[in-house]
């Protein structure tokens, strides 16, 4: 069963499921010349967390409840619906085709790694499944706990775009890290909140946009020259 | 059953990474390996630019393989955690290849521009290239690093210039036999040979040993 | 302040759309004004200054089959603080059945100082509906920092969930402001247009607007920042 090792392995961003190319909207934020320093990083970030991350948080969670479910139909008709309710969160499609794109790289590591996990129940659906919906499912596999999951999926919204920033405005690292150091706390009240929302029907999960976001992901989706894939 | 494709796996086409440093000549090596297999093999290339579509679009509009042919890879950066440490994007874009224009027999995966450290993961490809070039400077094969030592084959690029930069590819040979062993090397002018002939055979061959590896890929040679 | 009002539309089997039932109690008015090519148009008429914190507002609408209705209001309405600790709210609950069209097109909301306002609109469209629904909301009056708002869409589009968005902003959302969710920008607002006989038009974005095709219907939506709201306004008029 679980093990504190594999939460810390499937949180890491070492771990090969695509996250280093991804900058979680910040490469955008950059050249848009919203975010230029350590202030606007935390700001950034803050504000990601609270709407990305707790959204994706929250299906991570709602996922891993799907995958504990006793009868194949009732799992996959929960992830199912699960696809749909994020789809309907996720407004821009430059988002939705990134979500799709790292669940299926989430994918492609989980099946290597726990051939045995239920991944079928997953529908199948063009661009590949929602990230959100295959952590859910490894997280269940790797026999972590709901919260857990959670903490991976709100974790995993924050250190991206963080590391993207230290690579794309050249921030202090150590400043970056104390920066993370004073999320940690909104980070865990994020994961806690997502992993009681997934209680709730799937059409009443957390559903916090973030204009931006959306906008700042289109105009990236159109640049010819860019480092990150997001 | 599993509603998803299945990913790639054996008994498919033989994948040869091309790495190297900046400017050593990676991509017009590509180009050339398109001109000399574009009629004989069903080729696929993936490209994985630091600004992402850069080398891909320089091999479009080059017009030596049909554009569909070309897939790039965003690596936020890091071009070699792309081929080495985190290749799902990576065999991402080979299994794209293939959904979009059939089996193919070789898939040439192109790194971006790195530096002596960056070689391609056993789980992307199946035989890597290192490329130098002689402008880089005589000492880069007595230098090492993985890519120089470990590569199945070492391409020592550009010799027309040699004369020009004042390396001695006597040295270059000298230093390269001693890092690799039994590994071959060989020496490369694009200019003088503009569909890279010796490499390309180096390519057929490895390509016969894989398909006897693989009977189930389909056979190598025109359709 | 409690308050209920209701609208049903009903076609008129001549072209035009009949208002079957049309009332509204203070401060959620409904006033019929003069109309155009079959459309019904409504006015909400706000009877009160707020909402303030503690008001309850209820708005029901139904279009049934082949009717039209738009719905205006005369001014935008000011979310104001009101009792500690209380909040203020306002509901909208529309169905619009297969080949009716609702346009909900109201003036701005604005989040006051120390406001603690939920706008909660869940919108229900039968195969073959149409909508145009656009929230405008202004943080602050001018030079004011907003209290708590959240504007909450959901829609459905034949039983299947088209867009659920909550946007939060004032001291309980945090990064509201930040380069993540509205980069300062004191207007934000979403044209929602779902319409079955137009076909779908790619996304596009410049500046601080973007156009996005849905996933789970015929529907596109208009997201904007703006500096003010006569700016807003003008990205989410398509």
């Amino acid at each position: 069963m679980a093990t504190p090792s594999l939460l810390l392995l499937l949180a890491d961003g070492r771990f090969p499921a695509g996250a280093h190319a991804h900058s979680g909207g910040l490469e955008a934020a950059v050249a848009a010349g919203r975010v230029t320093d350590l202030t606007s990083l935390e700001a950034f970030l803050a504000g990601r967390l609270a709407t990305a991350g707790l959204v994706g948080a929250a299906f991570a969670a709602a996922a891993h409840r799907a995958a504990v479910l006793a009868e194949f139909a009732a799992r996959s008709g929960a992830l199912t619906r699960l696809d749909a309710e994020l789809d309907a969160r996720t407004a821009a499609p430059a988002l939705r085709a990134v979500s799709r794109r790292q669940g299926r790289a989430l994918l492609r590591a989980g099946r290597s790694i726990w051939p045995d996990a239920p991944f079928a129940d997953l529908p199948a659906t063009p661009g590949g499944p929602h990230q959100p919906l295959v952590l859910g499912l490894l997280c269940a596999a790797a026999g972590l706990s709901r919260v857990e999951t959670a903490m991976i999926a709100a974790y995993g919204t924050l250190t991206g775009a963080a590391s993207a920033g230290v690579r794309l405005l050249g921030l202090d690292p150590y400043q970056v890290q104390a920066l993370l150091v004073g999320l940690a706390d909104a980070c865990d009240g994020t994961a806690a909140d997502a992993a009681r929302a997934a209680d709730d029907p799937p059409e009443r999960l957390p559903a916090a946009a973030a204009p931006l976001a959306d906008i700042h992901a289109e105009i990236h989706a159109t640049w010819e020259v860019r480092l990150f894939a997001s | 059953m599993d509603p998803h494709p299945p990913l790639a796996q054996a008994g498919r086409a033989l994948r040869v990474g091309i790495g190297g440093p900046v400017g050593s000549g990676k991509t017009a090596l590509v180009a050339a390996l398109c001109r000399a297999f574009a009629d004989e093999l069903r080729l696929g290339v993936v490209t994985n630019d630091i600004y992402t579509t850069e080398d891909a679009d320089f091999l479009r509009r080059a017009g030596v393989l049909d554009p569909a042919r070309i897939r790039a890879v965003e690596t936020g950066c890091c071009p070699h955690t792309a081929i080495r440490d985190d290749i799902g994007a990576n065999l991402d874009a080979v299994d794209e290849l293939a959904e979009a224009v059939g089996p193919l027999d070789l898939v040439l995966v192109e790194s971006g521009g790195d530096n002596l450290t960056a070689t391609f993961s056993r789980g992307l490809v199946d035989r890597q290239i290192f490329v130098v070039d002689v402008a880089g400077g005589d000492k880069v094969p007595r230098k090492g690093g993985p890519g120089v030592t470990a590569a199945d084959l070492l391409v020592i690029n550009k010799t027309d210039l040699a004369p020009m930069v004042g390396a001695d590819l006597a040295v270059m040979d000298r230093d390269a036999r001693a890092r690799r062993g039994d590994l071959p090397t060989l020496f490369l002018s694009i200019v003088g040979d503009p569909t890279a002939t010796s490499v390309a055979d180096w390519i057929r061959h490895e390509l016969a040993h894989h398909a006897a590896l693989h009977p189930l890929a389909v056979p190598v040679g025109p359709a | 302040m409690r308050a209920l009002a209701r609208l049903v539309a009903r076609a008129d089997g001549r072209g035009g759309t009949a208002l079957v039932e049309l009332h509204g109690e203070t401060p959620l008015l409904l006033r019929q004004t003069p109309t155009d090519c079959g459309v019904a148009t409504v006015h909400l008429v706000g009877g009160a200054a707020g909402p303030l914190a503690g008001d309850d507002l209820r708005l029901e609408i139904e279009v049934g089959p082949g009717a039209a209705v738009r719905v205006h209001s005369v001014a935008a309405s000011i979310a104001l603080p009101g009792r500690a600790g209380a909040v203020s709210r306002m509901a909208v609950r529309a169905v619009v059945h297969a080949g009716a069209t609702l346009h909900w097109l109201p003036e701005q909301l604005v989040a006051a100082a120390g406001c603690a306002h939920l706008a909660e609109s869940r919108i229900a469209l039968a195969a073959g509906a149409s909508l145009r629904w656009r929230d405008e909301l202004i943080c602050g009056r001018y030079g004011e920092v907003p209290g708590g708002a959240v504007v909450h869409t959901q829609v459905d589009y034949a039983g299947r969930p088209l867009l659920r968005q909550s946007l939060a902003v004032g001291p309980n959302a945090p990064g509201w402001a930040g380069p993540a969710v509205l980069g300062g920008a004191p207007a934000t607002g979403s044209l929602l247009v779902v319409d079955p006989s137009r076909p779908a038009e790619p996304p596009t974005a410049e500046g601080s607007v973007a156009r996005l095709p849905l996933a789970g219907g015929p529907g596109t939506l208009w997201t904007a920042t703006a500096p003010d709201a006569h700016t807003l306004r003008a990205h989410l008029t398509v």
